[in-house]
């Protein structure tokens, strides 16, 4: 039986900090252009900043291992629908980019 | 017999035995919270599925059209997508310290952050409502429709750069723009009157540290929609450099 865990307030702060601080980094990237990198940088930061929500808002980090398997499980099975998606529309014999003008 | 029907039956610990909150299928409020935390971390998984097929499709037709996406996304306001990020991720803030609050027992400080979080999820929704009448206003007035960016027959493309791209595949950018917004939108209007409740329940002294189940589950639902914004914000508004 978990015991059940009440975070410091302090540790949400620092998260909400970190959240803001990455959203103005998102930001500051839009302003070079590091080509295909700029989509790189943007989902990092994206999923580096779901991943504090997850671990720390929503207890994930103090929560039993069945709930980070429901978790991973969700991930896994979006990845699956991307990838499967996108075995289809990349494997045509015409390049993306042209199928539409 | 009268100890086995007793709320919590013979596995409860002692202390919790005909606890109010404690219904009798489960062996201790401990066991109780965690079946009711994991019902909806799979109600969650489920949403993340919902929501990526919508994902799924901007990833295909952003592939196909980069140039549109790229003008429709130079079109939206990146500076009010930041603040409204901040605003929302100020909510996940104040919700987390309300759920706080509730495991250490203190009702009148869950009532005020759960109330900070309805104001800011509001100020959320009513920016959005702003930058929505921008792209809609201009397509009411029939005839000439000049800067509607609504997808349809009244689609004016002429206010974005779109350098050559047909303005067609535009109309496939503000397609998913409503789409994803709009259902990340609709959540929020359904969380917010959720919160109101438990703000509710919880001010006539509902919740208990060791029974505040309620608050932490529209915790985790309200989480989960900042979480959805949070890649919106980049792939919607920040498309290549500015």
């Amino acid at each position: 039986m978990s015991e059940h865990k009440v975070v410091s307030w302090k540790v949400y702060l620092a998260v909400f900090l970190a959240l803001c601080a990455l959203t103005v980094v998102t930001v500051e990237v839009t302003g070079h252009d590091f080509g295909p990198f700029n989509l790189i940088v943007a989902l990092g930061v994206a999923i580096t900043k779901a991943t504090l929500i997850v671990l720390y808002f929503m207890h994930a980090r103090y929560s039993p291992r069945l709930t980070g398997l429901v978790i991973a499980s969700s991930v896994a099975f979006f990845v699956i629908l991307v990838f499967l998606t996108l075995t289809d529309y990349l494997s045509r014999p015409w390049p993306l980019a042209a199928a539409g003008s | 017999m009268a100890e086995l029907l007793a709320p919590g039956g013979p596995g409860a610990p002692a202390s919790e035995r005909g606890h109010e909150a404690l219904q009798h299928h489960f062996a201790s409020l401990d066991q109780q919270r965690e079946a009711a935390a994991l019902g909806m971390w799979v109600f969650i998984a489920q949403e993340v599925l919902f929501f990526g097929g919508l994902f799924v499709a901007y990833t295909v037709y952003r592939g196909m059209y980069p140039a549109a996406f790229a003008a429709g996304s130079h079109h939206l306001s990146w500076k009010i997508g930041f603040a409204n990020t901040l605003v929302l991720i100020g909510s996940s803030f104040t919700m987390a310290l309300g759920v706080r609050s509730a495991a250490i027992g203190k009702s009148r400080r869950v009532v005020g952050f759960l109330l900070a979080t309805i104001l800011l999820g509001s100020v959320f929704l009513g920016v959005k409502y702003f930058e929505y009448g921008e792209k809609i206003r201009p397509c009411l007035g029939g005839g000439h429709h000049a800067g509607c960016l609504v997808p349809g027959d009244g689609f004016d493309p002429s206010t974005l750069h779109l350098e050559g791209a047909p303005g067609r595949e535009a109309q496939i950018f503000f397609s998913l723009y409503f789409a994803m917004t709009g259902l990340h939108a609709l959540h929020m209007i359904i969380g917010i009157p959720i919160i109101g409740t438990i703000a509710f329940l919880a001010g006539k002294g509902r919740y208990r540290p060791e029974y505040h189940t309620p608050v932490e589950l529209v915790g985790l639902y309200w989480h989960f929609v900042d979480i959805i914004w949070v890649f919106l914000f980049p792939l919607l508004y920040l498309i290549g450099a500015h």
